[in-house]
C-alpha cells in the first residue's frame, strides 16, 4: 500500500547513503513500517515461510554443488559420497531434499489460501499471476533437482517426464522427436541430459527469487487482502508489520521448522522413493515408477486421459488454468467465509486435489482409473464451471461493514465506553 | 527523474514518414537478425553432439540366439529388442486383422513411411522369425516388459510396459494404449547370414 515515508536517517552515513541509494529508506517503509491488515490470521504467514525456504535451498543447495559431481557415472557415487563423507554431509543433503517437500507443502498452503481468500480478484491479479508462475519455476527446479542423483527414480522421471513433449509429433511429425532430442543432447536421456538439468538447476532457483522480488511489490502496491476480503478503510484498520507481523510470521516459521525438524531428523526419507538409491540403469524401468509427492496430483491427471496427447494437454492445463482464475471467478466476494454455496465447492476441490494425490501413486486400472477420471474432471470442472456460474448466482452472506467490524464483531467504539464495557 | 519533464523532440514526434524512420527500422531489422545469429549457437549446442552421433551403429551376431529367446542389445543408448519368434507367435501376428490396430503403420524406417503394419512388414526381411525393433514405449519412453523369461508379456503375448500399461503384440505393435504407435523398427541390415548392423 502507497504511504508516506516515515524513514528517518539517524546518523551521518544513513544521510549520505540514503540521498544516494535509499535502500534503507526502501526496507524500512516496506518491511518495518508497512502497513498491514490487523485481522490477518495464521494463513498468512506462509509467505515468510517460502521465504525462508527458498533462502535454505539456495544455501544448502550451494554447499551441495562444492561436492555434487554431474556426470553420468559419478553423480550416484558423489551423493553417496556427501552423505558418508562429506562432513555434515547427510545433513545438508537431507535438509535439501527434504527441504523441497517443505517448500511445496508450503505452496500449496499459500495457493489454497489465496483461492480461499479471493486474493486473486482485482486489485491483486498480478500477484497472482508471478505467484502462478513461481508455482511453475518450483516445479521445473525440483523436477531438475531430483534427476541429480541418478538413481532408478531420478533416471525414469527425466525419460518420462521429457517425454511428455514427444507427444507434439501428434501435431507436426517429427517436432515433438526433435524437440526432446534437443532437451536429451542425445538420442536418449544420459550424461549430456545430466549435465544441463544440472546447470539450469541451478539457474532457476534465482529466477525464482527475482520472480519472487516482483511478486511482493505487486504485493505492496495494493496492500494485504485479509480473511474477511474487503477493503482497508482507515489506518485504523493497520498495524506496521513491525512488530506486530514479523513475530507472527517468526512464531509460525518455528512452528514450521519443528515439522520440517520432525521430518529431517527421523524419517529423512520417508517422502521420497527407495528405488532412488539404486543407480540409474538405462536398461531397465523399475516395476512402479512414481514422481514426487507433490507432482503425484498432476501424474494422476496425465493417466487419467487414455490418449497421450490429449494426457499431456490436461496436465500442463492443469496448472495454466489457475493464471486464468481472476477472470474466471465472477463473484464480487472475496472471501469464501460469505459465500454460503461456494464454499462447498471450494472444500470438494481441496478434497480433489488430495484424491488426485492419492490416485496418482496407485497403478491406474479398475476403480483407480475410474476415481482419477471422475476427480480430474472435477478438477477442471472446479475452475471452468463453478467459477463462473455459482459467482453469477450466489446470494452472499453479508459482509462486515468493515474489518473493525470483522475482529470486533461491532464498529469501533470512542475508547472511554470500551472501558466501561470491559468493567 | 521523474521531476524533471524531457520535452518531446519535434522531430520524433512527426508521424509523417521520414528519413529517421527508416533509420529506426534499419537499426531495429538488423538487430533483431544479429540477436537471432547469436542465440542460434546458445541453442544448437544442445543438441546431440559429434561423439553422441559417432556411436552411431552396432554389430549383432544373431547366431547363438534360439527361437523363443530374445536379447537386448545397445544402439545409440537405446534398447534394441531382437526376439527370435516361435511359429506360433508369428502365426499370431499374422492373424490380427489391420483393422484392430491402433496404429496402422509399419514404422519402419526400412520401409516407405506408409508402410501399413503387417507382421512382414515388421518382421526382418526374408526372415520373419526375427523380430528387431527399439524397445522403447511410444507412450513416454519407458522399457516395456517381456524380453526375460518369466516376464509378464502382456494380453497379446509380445510387451508389457509397467508405467502406464500399454500392451504390445507379438510383431511389437501397439494393441492397449496409452501408447500411440507401434515400437520403432531401426535402420538395420543383414551383412551375413547371421549377423546385424543397426544404424
Ligand atoms: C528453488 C529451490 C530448490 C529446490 C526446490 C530444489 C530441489 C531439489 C531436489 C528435489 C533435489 C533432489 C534431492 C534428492 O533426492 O537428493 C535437489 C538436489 C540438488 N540440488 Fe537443489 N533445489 C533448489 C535449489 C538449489 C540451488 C540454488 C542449488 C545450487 C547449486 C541446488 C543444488 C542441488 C544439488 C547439487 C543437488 C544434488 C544433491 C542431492 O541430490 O541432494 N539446489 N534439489
Ligand atoms: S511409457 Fe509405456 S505406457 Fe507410458
Amino acid at each position: 500500500m502507497a504511504h508516506p515515508s516515515t524513514y528517518q536517517p539517524r546518523s551521518g552515513a544513513e544521510k549520505w547513503l540514503d540521498e544516494r541509494l535509499p535502500v534503507a529508506r526502501l526496507m524500512h517503509d516496506q518491511f518495518m513500517t508497512f502497513p498491514t491488515p490487523r485481522n490477518l490470521n495464521y494463513w498468512w504467514t506462509f509467505g515468510g515461510i517460502l521465504t525462508f525456504i527458498l533462502v535454505a535451498q539456495i544455501v544448502t543447495g550451494v554447499v551441495l554443488a562444492m561436492h555434487y559431481i554431474p556426470a553420468e557415472d559419478r553423480a550416484f557415487d558423489s551423493i553417496e559420497h556427501i552423505m558418508r563423507d562429506v562432513n555434515w554431509g547427510w545433513l545438508l543433503r537431507y535438509s535439501h531434499a527434504v527441504g523441497a517437500s517443505m517448500f511445496f507443502l508450503a505452496a500449496y498452503i499459500h495457493t489454497f489460501r489465496g483461492l480461499y481468500y479471493g486474493s486473486y480478484k482485482a486489485p491483486r491479479e498480478v500477484l497472482w499471476i508471478l505467484g502462478v508462475l513461481i508455482l511453475l519455476l518450483m516445479i521445473a527446479t525440483a523436477f531438475m533437482g531430483y534427476s541429480l542423483p541418478w538413481g532408478q527414480m531420478s533416471f525414469w522421471a527425466v525419460t518420462v517426464i521429457t517425454n511428455l513433449f514427444s507427444s507434439l509429433d501428434a501435431i507436426v511429425p517429427g517436432l515433438g522427436t526433435t524437440l526432446v532430442q534437443w532437451i536429451w543432447g542425445g538420442f536418449a536421456v544420459g550424461g549430456p541430459t545430466l549435465n544441463r538439468l544440472y546447470s539450469l538447476h541451478y539457474l532457476f532457483p534465482f529466477i525464482i527469487a527475482g520472480v519472487v522480488v516482483l511478486h511482493i511489490w505487486a504485493l505492496h502496491v495494493p496492500g494485504n487482502n485479509n480473511p474477511a476480503g474487503i477493503e482497508v478503510k482507515s489506518p485504523k484498520e493497520t498495524v506496521p508489520f513491525h512488530p506486530y507481523y514479523s513475530i507472527k510470521d517468526g512464531f509460525a516459521l518455528l512452528m514450521f521448522l519443528l515439522l520440517f525438524g520432525v521430518f529431517l531428523f527421523f524419517a529423512p526419507n520417508l517422502l521420497g522413493h527407495a528405488d532412488n538409491y539404486i543407480p540409474a540403469n538405462p536398461l531397465q524401468t523399475p516395476p512402479h515408477i512414481v514422481p514426487e509427492w507433490y507432482f503425484l496430483p498432476f501424474y494422476a491427471i496425465l493417466r487419467a486421459v487414455p490418449d497421450k496427447l490429449l494426457g499431456v494437454i490436461a496436465l500442463v492445463s492443469s496448472i495454466v488454468v489457475l493464471f486464468f482464475v481472476p477472470w474466471l471467478d465472477t463473484s464480487k466476494v472475496r472471501s469464501t467465509s460469505y459465500r454460503p454455496v461456494y464454499r462447498w465447492f471450494f472444500w470438494a476441490f481441496v478434497v480433489t486435489c488430495i484424491a488426485l494425490g492419492y490416485l496418482g501413486s496407485q497403478a491406474p486400472e479398475g476403480w483407480y482409473l475410474f476415481f482419477g477420471r471422475v476427480f480430474t474432471i472435477y478438477y477442471f470442472a472446479f475452475f471452468l464451471v463453478v467459477m463462473p456460474v455459482v459467482g453469477k448466482f450466489e446470494r452472499p452472506r453479508r459482509l462486515p461493514g468493515s474489518i473493525t467490524e470483522a475482529v470486533l464483531g461491532h464498529a469501533e467504539q470512542p475508547r472511554s465506553r470500551k472501558r466501561e464495557a470491559v468493567a | 527523474m521523474a521531476s524533471h519533464e524531457t520535452p518531446l523532440d519535434p522531430v520524433l514526434d512527426d508521424d509523417e514518414m521520414s528519413r529517421r524512420d527508416v533509420i529506426l527500422i534499419a537499426a531495429g531489422g538488423f538487430t533483431a537478425i544479429g540477436t537471432a545469429a547469436a542465440l542460434w549457437p546458445l541453442l544448437d549446442q544442445m543438441n546431440p553432439d559429434a561423439s553422441a552421433l559417432s556411436l552411431a551403429t552396432t554389430d549383432v551376431d544373431l547366431a547363438p540366439i534360439e527361437v523363443g529367446q530374445a536379447v537386448t542389445v545397445v544402439w545409440r543408448g537405446k534398447p534394441i529388442f531382437i526376439r527370435h519368434r516361435t511359429p506360433e507367435e508369428i502365426e499370431q501376428a499374422n492373424a490380427t486383422p489391420l483393422d484392430d490396430l491402433i496404429d496402422p503403420l509399419a514404422r519402419n524406417v526400412n520401409l516407405p513411411d506408409d508402410a501399413p503394419a503387417t507382421d512382414e512388414n515388421r518382421a526382418a526381411p526374408e526372415r520373419e522369425p526375427w523380430l528387431i525393433m527399439i524397445g522403447i514405449c511410444t507412450h513416454l519412453g519407458c522399457i516395456p516388459q517381456g524380453q526375460a523369461p518369466g516376464q509378464y508379456k502382456g494380453e497379446y503375448g509380445g510387451w508389457f510396459c509397467p508405467c502406464h500399461g500399454s500392451q504390445y503384440d507379438t510383431a511389437g505393435r501397439v494393441r492397449i494404449g496409452p501408447a500411440p504407435e507401434n515400437m520403432y523398427i531401426p535402420p538395420y541390415a543383414f551383412t551375413s547370414d547371421t549377423k546385424i548392423r543397426i544404424g
